[in-house]
């Protein structure tokens, strides 16, 4: 009997845990990888909610358990088009190369919100508003400055952009820039226990063990101001500083504040090439635009075809361990079912 | 609709509106820039749960003063959060000190001892 081989779409978490797990059911996977490197978005994050883990520390046995057990992994390979029937699945790549396999495992993650599309933040504008995507990239970097080098004495974190929001498109929650918002105002004052921080929210979404403790531990511990209401627009001042307008929904009154730094919270997006792989193989898509699993409690990983499934955050916004989870889980199905076949 | 807006002057700077005898602006929006924090931060010393306040209102809606007397106390302490502590203390006169908004708190807020803080520290009006 020819080996049963699995192809994993995608390299980050999801991807590299779903081919690990592939591997231990005796199944051959080949893991196909966009960028340089495995790892996905966690390439780009410092220190992770809820324990403060370094991403490394997660990425590293992954990439180490792939290369110890020999997983067929391309990396710099684009896949452009999948393609294929009930029985056999061929991947295209944008060099023109393409792969055949029995299944494969869709694990292409999400897109970052593009926070310039919020005019109003200013991001792109004015030098002292970035994302929480450019926080992570100073923690990174051990440099968590202003634009001009000096330390922030402020800064306003701003929850929900580009998430739950008709006017960018976004209606879905992103889940996790809450508890992101929450790790990086503690992680602010770890460094500048002098700064104040202030959290503009809409709702506190601390949905996962830990989460809540965390943000009772940001009030308690580090004095995070957590304000409910959206800030409507932000402006420069003439010394470079920020202005920030909101209501305070729980006053009932509008409120102003000038800060050295503000933090956009940037969502997740479904990536465009889910629509275009989901018409290429008839699977579906959520309105959101994320895969949709054939059924929301048993199959979440599974797919209107036999030979194609899901996991990670190509399923809709998730947190590591949930993607890891998916993954393992997606890994499963696959193995049972290319076992399964004559 | 101007009921409510009524009320939010007085909750905050209604004794300057009293006593210039119009709407003053500088009520309508809070401006932390402009914010004097030092009764929030003694509170804040004397009683460290009071940070964790969400706000949820469950204070107002068991408090035995607030059923009989425009008094909201939740409203009343995010106020002096913001800074804005004129005009709070006559309206803190209402507390009966019944104690039954800390047995309501779900985030262990020991309200009645920032009660016991304010009345202390809030200015007379
Ligand atoms: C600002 C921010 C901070 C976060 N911090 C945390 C945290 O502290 N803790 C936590 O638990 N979670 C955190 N998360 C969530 C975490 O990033 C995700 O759970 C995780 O990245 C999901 O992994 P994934 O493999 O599903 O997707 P991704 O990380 O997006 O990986 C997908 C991979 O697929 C590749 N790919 C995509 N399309 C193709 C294609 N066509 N061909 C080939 N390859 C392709 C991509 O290059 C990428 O490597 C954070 C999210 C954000 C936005
Ligand atoms: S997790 Fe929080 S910040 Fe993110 S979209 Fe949901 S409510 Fe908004
Ligand atoms: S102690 Fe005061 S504020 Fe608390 S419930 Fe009693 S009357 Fe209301
Ligand atoms: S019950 Fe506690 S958490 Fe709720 S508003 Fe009152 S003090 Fe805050």
């Amino acid at each position: 009997m020819a080996a049963k081989r699995v192809i994993v779409i995608g390299g980050g978490v999801a991807g590299m845990q779903a081919a690990v797990a592939l591997k231990k059911q005796g199944v051959t996977p080949m893991l196909i990888e966009r960028d340089i490197t495995l790892g996905g978005k966690l390439c780009r994050w410092d220190r992770l909610f809820p324990s403060g883990t370094r991403a490394g520390e997660v990425v590293s046995p992954l990439v180490e358990a792939i290369s110890e057990t020999g997983i067929r992994t391309v990396l710099c390979g684009e896949v452009s088009e999948i393609v294929g029937d009930d029985s056999r699945v061929e991947v295209m790549l944008t060099d023109g190369s393409s792969y055949e396999a029995e299944a494969a495992i869709i694990a292409t993650g999400f897109d970052l919100f593009d926070a310039s599309l919020k005019e109003e933040y200013g991001y792109g504008i004015y030098p002292n508003v970035v994302t929480s995507v450019d926080l992570e990239e100073m923690f990174r970097s051990g440099a968590v400055v202003r634009a001009d080098g000096s330390e922030p004495r402020s800064v306003a974190i701003l929850h929900c952009v580009g998430s739950r929001d008709r006017q960018a498109g976004c209606g879905h929650c992103s889940r996790v820039c809450c508890i992101t918002g929450v790790k990086q105002a503690i992680e602010l004052k770890q460094l500048y226990p002098g700064c104040n921080v202030y959290n503009f929210y809409m709702d506190m979404r601390m949905f996962g063990s830990g989460y809540e403790e965390l943000y009772k531990e940001a009030q308690e511990r580090y004095r995070v101001n957590f304000i409910r209401g959206r800030i409507s627009e932000c402006s420069g001042t003439m010394d470079s500083r920020v202005l920030v307008k909101a209501e305070d929904t729980l006053a009932g009154r509008p409120l102003r504040l000038t800060v050295d730094m503000t933090v956009l919270l940037v969502g997740k997006q479904a990536p465009a090439s889910n629509a275009k792989f989901a018409s290429e193989l008839g699977i579906c898509v959520s309105s959101d635009g994320f895969f949709k699993g054939a059924d929301c409690f048993d199959g979440a990983t599974l797919t209107s075809r036999r030979n194609i499934f899901v996991a990670g955050t190509a399923t809709g916004p998730k947190n590591v361990g949930e993607s890891m989870n998916e993954a393992v889980a997606a890994a499963i199905k696959a193995a049972e079912y290319v076992k399964g076949l004559a | 609709m101007e009921k409510a807006v009524a009320d939010i002057h007085k909750g905050s700077s209604g004794t300057v509106a009293k006593k210039f005898g119009f709407t003053v602006k500088s009520g309508r929006a809070i401006d932390i820039d402009a914010a004097d924090m030092s009764v929030a931060d003694e509170v804040m010393a004397r009683v460290p749960s009071w940070s964790l306040c969400i706000g949820c209102g469950g204070c107002t809606a068991t408090c035995t003063a607030g059923a009989f007397a425009d008094y909201n106390f939740r409203r009343l302490h995010l106020m002096v959060r913001r800074g804005e502590v004129t005009g709070l203390r006559g309206r803190l006169s209402a507390c009966m000190l019944c104690g039954k908004c800390v047995l309501q708190c779900p985030r262990g807020v020991n309200t009645r001892g920032v009660i016991a803080a304010l009345m202390e520290l809030l200015p007379r009006d």
